[in-house]
């Protein structure tokens, strides 16, 4: 039976550790995969703009020795002649070995992985779900702060439409003893179905407004931009988009360990003075995706390298 | 006084919110059906002021009653056999919704993706809430009710 990775919750607690554990030997041992995937193809299908996640899927397709093709704009595949996301899953199905997806629409991926017979890949769609970015940044905190519990979060920035931080909450639920932060203007609070999930699973979480009051109490901060494409309202964009931005004077508050993720691209919540701080995790960050997104295909398609 | 017959097999739905028997009649498909159905709309009732009936006269085991659980909690299912009433019925929410709502999401890919069904799942059962399938959005009875309306 095919396996996808449609949601961050499609893997067991236990087949993360071992795909974790397989990214960590990648990262270390690149040689040994270099031909992993030789003769295999990847279908990369990107109906809206993406840099960072169409080339670090591509990258680990190509890092395996495998070869990709796809298309980066709905304009310029057949969904601008009006076919359906299932057609067009159906067809890919014939020309690859694998394809990722993303999509505007909520839930795009899913029928993907319905109607395709090869592994599908979710890596975005709209502002519901995006599992390899939660896979990186779940691999980037275990190497960073050495496991994935015992620790306090905080998520700051657009927390409403933004899909990296639902799907990085959804997952971490899993693990124990984490307290959550979450810190956004009051228009763009947590969805309910989320803070819902985590009272029912007993875990512990806050929500505020202001950054400076609560970034001394952090081991990790995730940070993330307000996105344009999400808001129906431009004035709503323009009154939100620098509500919080992370600078020197900032950092200096937390704590001397606490580790800066953003999924990227940054545009004003972080300034450049604090990428040289040892802390600002978020270019590291980048280089763990191309690992855990190798460890993932390997993974998806059964290849085991010895 | 309307005098409606009693059946002698079947089942009916009583305490059905004035106004939504139509609606029921359709999502069981009982327009599907070739046995005598009975529609009492705005009947008097102690309780509800006003109410709706559906009798039906044919085996009960023959539809899926669950999705009533959904659509108007407040809806009593009587057994009838020999002219009499011999079970009151209690249904429970279904796991799953099919082609009963659809998602009113306009970033769900069921907005513009045609031929999808509309799956939503049952997320909390307490809260009577569904979410879904695809997107995720919830759906509980007063966003249904709002819908419906």
């Amino acid at each position: 039976m095919k396996r996808d990775l449609i949601t961050p919750l499609d893997f067991s607690v236990e087949e993360l550790d071992r795909l974790f554990d397989l990214a960590d030997d990648i990262r270390l041992r690149p040689d040994k995969y270099a031909h992993a995937c030789a003769g295999k193809k990847m279908a990369t299908c990107f109906y809206e703009p993406s840099t960072r996640t169409r080339l670090s899927h591509e990258a680990a397709m190509l890092n395996l020795g495998g070869q990709v093709m796809g298309f980066s704009d709905a304009g310029s595949s057949s969904a601008a002649k009006g076919e359906s996301v299932a057609d067009t899953a159906r067809v890919i199905s014939c020309f690859a070995d694998i394809m990722v997806i993303r999509h505007p629409k909520e839930g795009a991926a899913a029928v993907a992985s319905h109607f395709a017979t090869i592994p599908v890949i979710n890596a975005g769609d709209g502002g519901h779900q995006h599992p390899t970015q939660t896979l990186t940044d779940l691999l980037t905190i275990r190497n960073l702060k050495g496991s994935l519990s015992g620790f306090t979060i905080g998520l700051c920035g657009d927390l409403m439409f933004g899909r990296t931080v639902h799907s990085l909450i959804n997952a971490l639920m899993r693990y124990p003893d984490i307290h959550f932060v979450f810190i956004s203007p009051p228009e763009l609070k947590v969805p309910d179905y989320i803070t819902d999930a985590l009272v029912e699973r007993g875990i512990t979480y806050e929500e505020c407004v202001s950054l400076d009051d609560t970034i001394s109490k952090l081991d990790l901060l995730y940070m993330t931009r307000v996105q344009k494409e999400r808001f129906f309202n431009e004035e709503d964009y323009v009154r939100l988009k620098d509500f919080y931005v992370l600078d020197k004077s900032r950092l200096d508050m937390a704590k001397p360990d606490m580790y800066v993720l953003h999924p990227l691209p940054r545009v004003n919540e972080i300034s450049v003075d604090v990428d040289d701080d040892r802390r600002a995790a978020y270019f590291p960050q980048v280089q763990f995706g191309v690992y855990v997104r190798m460890a993932l295909v390997l993974t998806l398609l059964n290849i085991t390298v010895e | 006084m309307l005098n409606v017959g009693k059946i002698e097999e079947g089942f009916v739905l009583d305490h059905i919110k004035a106004g939504k028997a139509m609606l029921i009649y359709h999502y069981l498909h009982l327009d599907k059906l070739d046995c005598p159905v009975a529609i009492i709309k705005n009947a008097r009732s102690e309780v509800m002021g006003k109410k709706d009936i559906l009798k039906v006269e044919c085996d009960i085991n023959t539809l899926n009653l669950d999705v009533l659980a959904f659509i108007d909690r407040t809806i009593t299912i009587n057994v009838i056999k020999a002219g009499e009433i011999v079970e009151k019925k209690q249904v429970k929410l279904p796991q799953e919704l099919r082609g009963i709502i659809h998602c009113h999401n306009p970033r769900c890919i069921t907005s513009i993706e045609q031929g999808l069904p509309h799956i939503f799942y049952l997320a909390d059962d307490k809260k009577r809430i569904y979410r879904c399938r695809f997107c995720d959005e919830k759906y509980d009875s007063a966003r249904v009710a709002e819908i419906w309306k």
